[in-house]
């Protein structure tokens, strides 16, 4: 029951960023409204307690939700024939560009402190 | 077996089929992936599509009937992206502490994956709603439908673009990672999980949450983040380009 709360909460939070963004023509999705409106409501136990349970499902099988949308590639077969290894091509090449700025920032941006004892027995055969 | 052919026609038209082969392949693949040791190569997403789309085509099953079925599953990626607040929500002493840096690295990340995906498709030659299409690919599928529609894409295109981009970073993260020697610390697996969910969404926030609890924080974390980022700033910049 308190799943089904949570659902029923996550689906009046989207219901209201849709609202919002079909309304007010705004440049972000209802979802994603929906979104940051919920990280308002989430001060509330009456919303919290709820939510964190649904909230825990979904994100746990949240890759399941991708496979609808993945086999929809098999409507795309004329493209992907006439020019599936450059867009292969540009889709790797540009993931990897992406994780490896955003890790290096990152990386190089951490507080030198953070965790310097764990880091100690990995940077050992180095040294 | 004239009978079988025909109960086969009348199962493969009801939305029953297409929401039931969804479930039992991807449970099918998530225990062969268990089994195997949660190898990147083993991704039960992609090991799942590719039978769903193989299957369909051998037996000759049109998309559209499939996805009379297989659209329950599609819908929970609304209630999905609203339910990102929760992992937001948990973090946000860290977000309130980090948030320049995180901020800043959401920043590029998405830059340099956008704008990469951008100028290589435009050096190949690829078409342009093609190129365009390319653009949200690291945002989350049903948001980087939506960017792509305000940008004049193929909606559908950038969706698969998107499910594609977070199976390469599922699958590329660790080695990638391994390679610039990124340590396995705890500001390293913050970092690990952070890149993955920037780039690779939800794929790469489930890859992240399997291998390290904080790896797979940072992740969700990303994810929210770089939605917030994208939905705002890339129909921003193509009204200013054009």
């Amino acid at each position: 029951m308190t799943a089904l709360r949570g659902l029923a909460w996550l689906l009046v939070f989207q219901s209201v960023g849709e609202l919002l963004s079909r309304g007010f023509s705004l440049p972000f999705p209802g979802p994603v409204i929906g979104m940051v409106l919920l990280l308002i409501g989430l001060q509330s136990e009456l919303v919290r307690g709820p939510v964190s349970v649904c909230a825990d499902f979904l994100l746990t099988h949240l890759s399941l939700l991708f496979v609808p949308v993945g086999v929809g590639v098999m409507t795309h077969l004329s493209l992907v024939n006439q020019y599936g290894v450059r867009m292969l091509l540009v889709v790797v090449a540009s993931t990897l560009a992406g994780l490896t700025v955003t890790v290096l920032t990152l990386h190089l941006l951490r507080d030198r402190g953070d965790d310097r004892s764990q880091e100690h027995s990995e940077e050992a055969p180095h040294a | 077996m004239p009978k079988f052919v025909e109960l086969w026609v009348y199962l493969s038209a009801t939305p029953l089929f297409g929401l039931t082969a969804t479930l039992v392949v991807y449970v099918l693949a998530q225990a062969m992936y268990a089994r195997l040791g949660q190898p990147p190569w083993a991704n039960p997403v992609l090991w799942t599509v590719v039978c769903l789309a193989g299957g369909l085509l051998l037996t000759g099953v049109p998309y559209p009937t499939y996805f009379a079925g297989a659209q329950f599953i599609h819908f929970l990626l609304g209630p999905a992206v609203v339910a990102l607040a929760w992992p937001l929500w948990l973090r946000r002493a860290e977000l309130r502490r980090r948030w320049g840096r995180l901020l800043l690295a959401a920043l590029a990340g998405g830059l340099a994956a956008s704008g990469s995906a951008l100028l290589l498709g435009w050096a190949l030659g690829l078409p342009s709603e093609v190129t365009l299409s390319l653009a949200p690919k690291s945002v989350t599928a049903p948001v980087a439908m939506g960017i792509t529609e305000k940008i004049g894409g193929i909606p559908a295109l950038a969706a698969v673009f998107a499910v594609v981009t977070g199976l390469v970073g599922a699958l590329s993260g660790k080695y990638l990672f391994d390679a610039l020697r990124i340590p396995m610390s705890s500001s390293g697996w913050a970092a690990r999980g952070f890149a993955l969910g920037t780039v690779s969404h939800g794929l790469g926030a489930a890859r992240a949450l399997q291998v390290n609890a904080d790896a797979g924080a940072y992740a969700g974390l990303a994810l929210g983040l770089q939605v917030v980022l994208a939905s705002a700033l890339i129909p921003l910049a193509f009204r200013w380009l054009s």
